[in-house]
């Protein structure tokens, strides 16, 4: 599938790479203005995409790369600052580019005009007037005597009305010399307060010919009572200054002679050069990432799949017959060994995710007006591909959440004691099986009283009920839940965090919240390394067999008859002093029959509960390939998936958060009845 | 194709815009007063309007404020034909709404420049 791939996308997949890097880069370039590596990395990367743009057949998105590259090069000379204006453009810039490259029809050309026109105005700014760039095509022409000429106009609003239409004069200057034509459209209405035959628009254009500046006059000559007209003549080496715009492959030879200070061939990096600069710059940091094609990798998954189900059978087959235990023993080991391997391809550093939070967080730091610093931790803690995309909505929630609501602004902070800038603090590491992904910061804090207050106003907790801050805490990720007072664009709309918690729960993951008022709040999210495979414990209920994720088992006890009897209608079990309600499957799942003489109970655990859970039998572990359960069984509660044993016979996986709830559930009914059990 | 009505007393002015543009590729239209050229205004798909101002019945200026009131009317380009020495009727003239203007006499190719310019 690779082989035959279209280059085109072979282009969009590096292009999302490089893209990436330059976001990094930018962001990076916020921080540390004069680092001059930075520099190049986000030149480089707007380099190769320019001149592989125009190779793969997106001439759009080279044309655009092209200016934003010639823009970005005044950044590289020393002659503007990155300063966050002029990041926050590049930025936009670079949203441009990627939605150019991956949506060419959604993306509206106009944006690139604009974007560029803001650039323009801030390195118009930065060198109080100095010229923008007159085109390529206006060097390669040797006109004699040829005048760049600034203009900038703006329309009266009934322009259209009265028959004048700005595309046939810009069409005209067009047709004067070269002309390099930027548009504004700050003054555009929002569609509602939008007359549609009026025109908003006001123009930029640089225009470079030899005929005399009457010329233009008599472009407008209707209209020129009815607008703004600005014209300014360039000076000569300014212009030239201003237009290091060669094409990349093609050296123009300019008419003019180049004045020293810009004389530095403005494209150096010719393609031999850009690879080394790249194969380098692979050498030094990503060190050795592969790309492999994601279908390619669950195929893979799905093979592995099937062989540990093979495997299975045949252990099965040996414990029958005996003869070829040794094979099974082997085929068990490598069977293994490739799970792991494979599990290995499967799983990316978190830290590529963590890159995209950096920009969300300058984004939200601008829109809401506070400033947020974001520290990371465990960016190489790796998690399974599959997750690190499912991840990505959870915690853009999340952090918005945090930068939102949590983080107060400058003034109450520093009122407070805090320093102005707030701080969000996102970690990786693993645990055991887990990992475990934290988002802290220090707001706040969550106040149980008004989430209390708030959940009992939407009604999703009775008035006056019972309950941990723990447990309030988790009303926040309830659907409909929002303390904010006002409704922001970013969150509040209670839109958001139970979404978190439901995908959370999607990937057998739970969310942990630890508060403290005034000082911040973590909230973890705990989730298994890889959704494919698990380690499970089989066990059997009547004919039934049932897989156990055993991450989630503590410890297996016996219950006797006497127990059993004994605790009827109690459902609580004595684990050394402790009482653990527990659930008899066989009640719960409508077996019928008397239950095995010895009853097992499997005491599974979620964050600080436990619940029992009584089985039949208990067979042993089990190399659990998780297989999803059809449409018609997703909304099956108690079970989250299926698998097939070795003798091709399927088992279904117990929930245990779900079981586990349901157990507390008919804990707290039963402390209800019988004030305390003795 | 596209329409361009000619709207002058002179029949000799309409001839000669008539021919200049027909030579051109456009179609053109005649009529006689602004009352005359408002009905044939209404009754055709104009792409551009090119009327003298002082005419009898309805007047240049008065014409050109009516056709900008039709709703199809606004955007399209409409060229007055004036003298020299008329200041004063080329600003009320833009006033009423008209796009561009054409000193008389005018020569063919002043006439197809100004098609050209408002047209594309």
């Amino acid at each position: 599938m690779n082989e035959n791939a279209d280059p085109a996308e072979i282009f969009r997949q590096e292009s999302a790479e490089l893209l990436e890097q330059l976001e990094q880069a930018l962001l990076d370039l916020e921080q540390r203005p004069g680092d001059h590596d930075l520099i190049d990395t986000a030149f480089r990367a707007l380099h190769t995409i320019k001149g592989s743009g125009a190779m793969f057949g997106f001439e759009q998105v080279a044309a655009f790369t092209h200016e934003f590259e010639s823009a970005f090069d005044r950044v590289r000379k020393g002659e503007a600052a990155p300063d966050p204006e002029l990041i926050a453009v590049a930025l936009n810039a670079k949203d441009f580019i990627r939605s150019q490259i991956e949506r060419p029809e959604e993306t509206d050309a106009v944006i690139g005009v604009c974007i560029l026109a803001d650039l323009r105005k801030l390195f118009a700014e930065a060198q109080a007037g100095a010229p923008i760039e007159a085109s390529a095509e206006a060097a390669s022409e040797p006109a004699a005597k040829s005048t760049t000429w600034r203009l900038r106009f703006r329309f009266n609003k009934e322009v259209l009305v009265n028959g004048s239409n700005p595309l046939l004069l810009l069409d005209e200057l067009r047709g004067l010399g070269d002309c390099r034509v930027a548009v504004h459209c700050e003054s555009v209405p929002p569609l509602g307060e939008m007359e549609p035959d009026a025109c908003y628009l006001e123009w930029d254009v640089v225009l470079t010919m030899a005929h005399p500046r009457s010329a233009i006059d008599d472009v407008f000559m209707f209209v020129v009572d009815d607008m703004e007209l600005k014209v300014e003549a360039v000076e000569p080496g300014a212009a030239e200054a201003g237009a290091p715009t060669a094409e990349a492959a093609t050296a123009v030879e300019t008419a003019a002679p180049v004045p020293q200070a810009t004389a530095a061939p403005t494209h150096p990096d010719h393609p031999a050069g850009a690879a080394e600069t790249s194969a380098k710059r692979a050498g030094g940091m990503e060190t050795s990432t592969i790309r492999v094609p994601a279908e390619r990798l669950d195929e893979m998954m799905d093979r592995v799949g099937e062989l540990v189900i093979a495997q299975a059978r045949l252990t099965q087959l040996a414990a029958a017959g005996g003869g070829t235990k040794g094979v099974a023993e082997e085929i068990e080991r490598l069977t293994s060994a490739l799970r792991d391997a494979m599990m290995g391809i499967r799983m990316v550093p978190i830290g590529s995710l963590f890159g995209r939070f950096r920009r969300l967080v300058h984004d939200l730091s601008r829109d809401l007006g506070k400033e947020i610093d974001l520290t990371t931790a465990g960016e190489e803690t790796e998690l399974d591909k599959t997750m690190i995309e499912r991840l990505a909505d959870p915690l853009v929630h999340v952090i918005r959440n945090s930068a939102d609501h949590a983080l107060e602004d400058p003034a109450t902070r520093v009122a407070a004691g805090k320093p102005a800038a707030g701080n969000i603090n996102l970690v990786a590491r693993h645990a055991g099986a887990e990992v475990l992904i934290s988002v802290s910061d220090d707001g706040r804090g969550l106040d149980a009283q008004r989430i209390r207050a708030k959940a009992e106003e939407n009604g999703l907790i009775a008035a006056g009920a019972a309950l941990t801050d723990a447990e309030l805490f988790q009303l926040i990720f309830q659907p409909g839940f929002s303390t904010a007072k006002q409704v922001s664009a970013l969150s509040g709309r209670g839109v958001g965090l139970d979404v978190v918690k439901r995908t959370i729960e999607g990937m057998r993951g739970s969310i942990d919240i630890a508060t403290q008022p005034g000082k911040g709040t973590e909230i973890t999210l705990r989730l298994p390394l890889t959704l494919a495979i698990i380690e499970g414990l089989l066990v059997r209920v009547a004919e039934a067999r049932y897989a156990i994720p055993l991450t989630a088992v503590e410890e297996c006890v016996e219950i006797s008859e006497a127990d059993a009897t004994r605790s009827k209608g109690r459902s609580f079990l004595n684990i050394r002093g402790e009482l653990v309600p527990f659930l008899r499957l066989r009640e719960l799942f409508d077996e019928p029959g008397e239950p095995d003489a010895h009853q097992k109970v499997v005491i599974v655990a979620a964050a600080d509960t436990r619940v029992g859970l009584v089985v039949d039998q208990i067979i042993g572990s089990h190399q659990t390939v998780i297989k999803s359960l059809s449409k018609l069984h997703a909304d099956v509660p108690s079970f989250s998936g299926a698998t097939i044993l070795g003798d091709g016979a399927v088992a279904l996986i117990l929930d245990v958060p779900h079981l586990i709830a349901l157990g507390q559930v008919r804990e707290t009914r039963i402390q209800a009845k019988t004030p305390e059990p003795a | 194709m596209k329409t361009i009505l000619a709207v002058d007393d002179s029949a000799s002015v309409r001839h000669m815009v008539k021919i200049t543009l027909c030579a051109a590729g456009y179609q053109v239209i005649e009529a006689g007063d602004g009352r005359d050229g408002l009905t044939q205004a209404k009754a055709n798909a104009v792409a551009m309007i090119v009327t003298d101002l002082n005419m009898p019945n309805m007047n240049g200026l008065e014409f050109i404020r009516e056709v900008r009131k039709l709703p199809p009317y606004r955007g399209v380009p409409i060229v007055f034909l004036t003298t020299e020495s008329d200041d004063g009727m080329k600003q009320q003239a833009k006033a009423a709404g008209a796009t561009g203007w054409i000193t008389k006499p005018f020569r063919q190719e002043q006439l197809l420049a100004a098609a050209k310019k408002f047209l594309g």
